[in-house]
Parts: structure tokens; C-alpha cells; sequence
């Protein structure tokens, strides 16, 4: 008898449980197991109505990447392409002539920042986790003071000492105040100092010099906050738009996000060009963040602070 | 995080002591030779460039002519500039409704992509892919989606609601339309920030809470929210930093415009310095926000900061 009631209610068939007792405690779970299950589906429609909420204007982007001017701009507005070509791609090549050098300036300049910064940060990183030198906690503290100024205070400065070295309008204007950064030097300081110190030590036993054991010792082990760091600086200059704003005049000197809204001036009504356009900002940093993500959560959550 | 980066103890005193050792001065040049290049782009670009900012600011400066001191003639044109008011009252605006929106979506989204659910992963990958996308590109998208025949009046008009509206042409939509762009690009890296505070909470504390009897949102309400406020704070501060100084999306899409209704007041630093070539006067205006900025974050500190020990 027992091992019948078990068995009925293994099978989850109430109409043939028997007993008022095992009746009710089945009913109950049975009603708790719809509602978790409605809790459930709850909780997926939230999370696909927000992903469409953040995607839908870039699945807008690319379709109208397909289309002519008059359809991108034509009402009511229609999701799919009449038709499939590249004719739009080919277009911003051609039209605006200056395209390819902005994407080059752009890949140049976001480069130098992340080659010099992930050099120069680290470097100061170790020196500032691990070398004994008088002042050092000052300069460490007076550094991360730094982050309270304000972007747009330095602004101004910035353009004027760029503009004394002569400097304005050219790659080298456009990158050198970037070469290091805040930020960096904070992300490596922290990652440093949880690292053991004993294999530098071993390595300073075998006669390694300092700059020997930050190459051969310490920057392997900095491999995943590198790789954040590289993100992050890639991310910075290839997005900036107010920096190179100011210190860029000449069209064919522009970064890409630069020569995008020139485009948009230029071409006002040329909406099909201007999008697809924006494509080729957007996928080269979506293409980095989906190889890199999980470097991306890690810097955040490392710093609490934004690159 | 500690004050001191390397962790050992050592006193000034201590250190010139020990620092009589050759080692020791070998290592403290070392030390100076790796920090420099770093010191030296910082040093030129955030400190001097801090300092100089605020000596311009007393000064009228036109990058050809030698600055001539003015004193507190800057400050004082900035009291009676009926474009700074505006602008200041535009940001107040932008800031008021921006930040309570963001840090509340970023909560809402923080909690939903920590369930537990299938394709998590691609869940959080796509809540931040607004957040990785450049001022340029979303401001270009935006503007296109605002346009009066565009996809929003579209959708508008699907759900029988006004759609024949110009958002980034009318002064009094103009504003709002930035501040939704503005809020769905950030809320997502604001996002983050949540999610490893939430990952931070021990399960006990949950369970604690079930055992009480508590219901989800109780338990939401009254354990998750509370442990998350030193999170709140940081997300307020950074958020309303960030709010106060915008500048991309108003100059790629308005102008300032319709009629200055988005007039911000870097856009303003920007025409005024850059444009009409008024450096003094332009950083002035921009140390003016500074104080701003900062009275805000000291009054947010006050009520928001709280130290949380599990």
C-alpha cells in the first residue's frame, strides 16, 4: 500500500492518489511547482524584453546598412531589406574618400595608447607595489588624487600645451597626453600586490636585474590584468570623440568617430551612409569585448571605477 | 584598499636610514626611473594642467597675446551670463533625471542577470553592449530612431500613443530625448558594479532571511537593497560626475539646441574657449562646475555613504 501511494505520487497522477491527506500535501506542491514555473517564465520574458530593448537599435543599424536612402527613410518603416547587397559598404569607401584614413588614424592612435600604457603602467604598477623608494606612498596618493579632477578642468590646459609643442592636428597631439593613465597604473598597483613575492625573489637569487624580473617574472603573471587594461585603453581612444574634437583640424587627420559625425555634417541627409558607417566603429570594439569579456567584468569589479 | 601600495611598514626616518645601503639606492633609482614616464605624462596633463586651469582662470588668454591678469573678473562675468544659468539649469535637469533612472536600472538589471538562468552569459554580454558602443555611434543611431518619421514615432504610433512628434527639434522634448539615450547607454557599466557587490553577499544572509519567512521582494527590499547602499553611493557619485560634464551627445545631436534647451555647460566651456577663443574665461566656467561637482559629491557622502561588514 505504501509503496503504491509512493508510486503515485512519483508519477505526479493525482486523479489516482488515494487519501485526502496525500491529496492536499500533492495539490500544494504540485501548485507551488506551476508557480515557481510561472516565476520562471516570468524572469525569461523580463531578460529577453530587456535584450531586446539593448539590441533592437543595432539590429535597426544593420538592416538599414542594406538599404537605399529612400527606404531608410521611408514610412512606416519596414525591418527587413528589400534586398541584400553590399552597395552601402562599398559607398562609404567611395563617396567619403577619407574613410579608410580615419579607420587607420583610428587603429593607429588606439594602438600607441594601449601599447604605451599597458609598458608604461605596468612598469609604475611594480615599481609602486614593489621597489622601496623615498616618497612613494605620497606619489602613490597624490596619483590616485588625480581621479577626482574632472576631464574638462584639464581640457583647456591640455589643448594649450599640445598647441606650445606644436603639436595640434597631428597623431602624436592626439595620443601623448594618453600615453599613461590614472587608471592603469591603479589596476596594476592592485593586481601586483596580490601576487606572492617569491618568485621574484627566486629570480633575484639567480642574479636577475629588476627590469629582468618585471620582464620575465612579473609581467607573465599580470597576463589577465594586461589584458583588462589593453580593453579598457583600446575602448578610450578608439570611442574619444571631445579630445580628438579639439585637437584635430584637418579632415584627413580625424579619428573615425570624428570623421563619423563629419560625415553626418557633410552628407546631412545621407542617413544609409552614416549607418553603416557607424557599423565599422561599433564591430571592431563588440569584436574585442566578446573575445575579452570576462576581463571586462574583472577590471570593473576590480577597480569600481571606470577606465 | 591601503594607503601604502607596497604593504611594509617603514617610516620616513627608517627608510633615509636604510637608504644609506647601496642596495637601497640602487632600488630607489630603479624605482624613480619606472614611475617616471608615467609621472611625467600625468605630471604635465593632470597636475601643471590642473594648476594652470585655475591660473587662467584669473586671466584673459587668448593663446596668440600673453595673459593679462583680470582677477576675479571671470567669476563675476559668470554671475550675470544668462547662458550659464540656462546651461546650469539644463544639467541640474539631465543630472536629476538621469541618476536616480540609471542606478535604479542598472539595480533591476544587476538582479536579473545574476538569476539563474540558461544563456546568462549571453544575457549579460548583450545588457552591455550599449555600454561598449562610442558617444558617436549611439548619439548618430539616436538620432536617426528620433527622427519625426523615424522607428520610435513608429512604435509610438503602434501603441496608439502621440508619434507625431519631433524629439530633438522641440525645446521641450529636445532634453528628455538625450537623457533616455544617455541613460540606456550607461546603465548597463553601472550594471557591473552591482553584480559583483550582489556576488559579494554570502548566501547565509539569504538564508537567514528565508528562514524568517521572508518573501522575495521582502528580502530584496530589506537585506539586498540595505548591503548594497556602499555600492548606491559609488554608482550616485560617479553617475552625477559623469552627468554633469556631458558634452558628446549634446554637440553631435543639438547643438545646445532647440533654443539652448540643451545647452550644457561643457558645451558652453567648449564654444567659448575653443570657439571664440576665451581660455580664461572658458576655464573659469569650468572650475565653477568643479565646485559644483564637489559640493554635490560632499552633500551625497553625507546621506549615502555607509561602511558594510558581513
Amino acid at each position: 500500500m505504501r509503496m503504491m501511494l509512493l508510486n503515485v505520487r512519483a508519477s505526479g497522477d493525482g486523479a489516482a492518489a488515494g487519501g485526502a491527506l496525500l491529496m492536499g500535501a500533492h495539490s500544494r506542491r504540485r501548485w507551488h511547482a506551476v508557480a515557481r514555473q510561472g516565476g520562471v517564465v516570468a524572469i525569461y520574458v523580463v531578460a529577453i524584453a530587456v535584450t531586446i530593448v539593448t539590441l533592437a537599435p543595432f539590429a535597426f543599424t544593420i538592416s538599414a546598412s542594406f538599404k537605399t536612402l529612400s527606404e531608410v527613410l521611408e514610412w512606416p518603416p519596414s525591418f527587413i531589406p528589400s534586398r541584400l547587397t553590399l552597395d552601402n559598404y562599398r559607398a562609404v569607401w567611395t563617396v567619403s574618400p577619407l574613410f579608410p584614413r580615419w579607420l587607420l588614424n583610428s587603429a593607429l592612435a588606439s594602438a600607441i595608447t594601449v601599447v604605451t600604457n599597458v609598458f608604461f603602467c605596468s612598469l609604475a604598477g611594480y615599481a609602486f607595489a614593489r621597489l622601496r623608494f623615498p616618497g612613494r606612498d605620497a606619489i602613490f596618493l597624490a596619483t590616485l588624487g588625480t581621479l577626482m579632477i574632472p576631464g574638462q578642468i584639464t581640457l583647456i590646459p591640455r589643448y594649450i600645451i599640445v598647441h606650445r609643442l606644436g603639436l595640434v592636428d597631428s597623431l602624436a597631439g592626439l595620443v601623448l597626453p594618453d600615453v599613461a593613465r590614472v587608471f592603469g597604473v591603479f589596476l596594476m598597483v592592485q593586481f601586483i600586490k596580490a601576487i606572492p613575492k617569491e618568485l621574484e625573489e627566486a629570480a633575484k637569487i639567480d642574479g636577475c636585474s629588476r627590469f629582468g624580473t618585471y620582464v620575465h617574472v612579473v609581467l607573465p603573471l599580470c597576463r589577465p590584468v594586461l589584458a583588462a587594461l589593453t580593453i579598457f585603453t583600446f575602448q578610450g581612444t578608439w570611442n574619444d570623440f571631445t579630445w580628438p574634437l579639439i585637437v584635430l583640424n584637418s579632415p584627413e587627420n580625424f579619428t573615425l568617430a570624428l570623421g563619423l559625425n563629419y560625415l553626418r555634417g557633410q552628407y546631412y541627409t545621407f542617413w544609409h551612409l552614416v549607418l553603416t558607417g557607424s557599423l565599422f566603429n561599433i564591430i571592431p570594439m563588440l569584436i574585442i569585448f566578446l573575445l575579452f569579456q570576462r576581463y571586462f567584468v574583472q577590471g570593473i569589479s576590480m577597480s569600481g571605477l571606470k577606465g | 584598499m591601503r594607503a601604502s601600495p607596497g604593504g611594509r611598514p617603514g617610516t620616513m626616518w627608517s627608510r633615509m636610514a636604510a637608504g644609506l645601503r647601496k642596495e637601497s639606492v640602487s632600488e630607489a633609482i630603479t624605482g624613480y626611473l619606472f614611475v617616471s614616464p608615467f609621472l611625467v605624462t600625468i605630471g604635465t596633463f593632470i597636475f601643471f594642467a590642473a594648476v594652470y586651469a585655475f591660473y587662467l582662470s584669473f586671466h584673459k588668454y587668448d593663446l596668440f597675446s600673453p595673459p593679462k591678469f583680470v582677477g576675479l573678473a571671470n567669476y563675476r562675468k559668470l554671475l550675470t551670463n544668462t547662458d550659464f544659468r540656462i546651461a546650469l539649469r539644463n544639467v541640474a535637469v539631465y543630472t536629476a533625471g538621469v541618476v536616480p533612472t540609471q542606478t535604479a536600472v542598472a539595480i533591476a538589471l544587476a538582479v536579473l542577470a545574476n538569476q539563474k538562468l540558461k544563456l546568462r552569459g549571453f544575457f549579460r554580454s548583450a545588457y552591455y553592449v550599449p555600454c561598449i558602443t562610442s558617444s558617436v555611434a549611439s548619439s548618430l543611431i539616436f538620432m536617426w530612431l528620433y527622427y519625426k518619421q523615424g522607428i520610435i514615432n513608429y512604435i509610438l504610433s503602434l501603441l496608439r500613443l502621440p508619434s507625431n512628434i519631433d524629439w530633438l527639434g522641440n525645446p521641450s522634448t529636445a532634453l528628455p530625448a538625450i537623457m533616455t539615450l544617455v541613460t540606456w547607454t550607461t546603465s548597463a557599466y553601472f550594471m557591473v558594479v552591482f553584480l559583483a557587490a550582489l556576488q559579494d553577499i554570502p548566501t547565509s544572509v539569504y538564508e537567514a532571511s528565508k528562514i524568517d519567512g521572508a518573501s522575495g521582494w521582502q528580502t530584496f527590499w530589506h537585506v539586498t537593497l540595505p548591503l548594497l547602499r556602499p555600492s548606491i553611493f559609488l554608482v550616485v557619485v560617479l553617475g552625477t560626475i559623469g552627468c554633469m560634464q556631458v558634452f558628446d551627445q549634446v554637440y553631435i545631436m543639438t547643438r545646445g539646441g532647440p533654443l539652448k534647451s540643451t545647452m550644457s555647460i561643457v558645451y558652453l566651456v567648449y564654444t567659448e574657449a575653443f570657439g571664440d577663443l576665451k581660455f580664461g574665461y572658458g576655464a573659469a566656467m569650468a572650475f565653477a562646475l568643479f565646485a559644483v561637482i564637489f559640493v554635490l559629491t560632499l552633500i551625497q557622502r553625507k546621506y549615502l555613504d555607509i561602511k558594510i561588514e558581513y
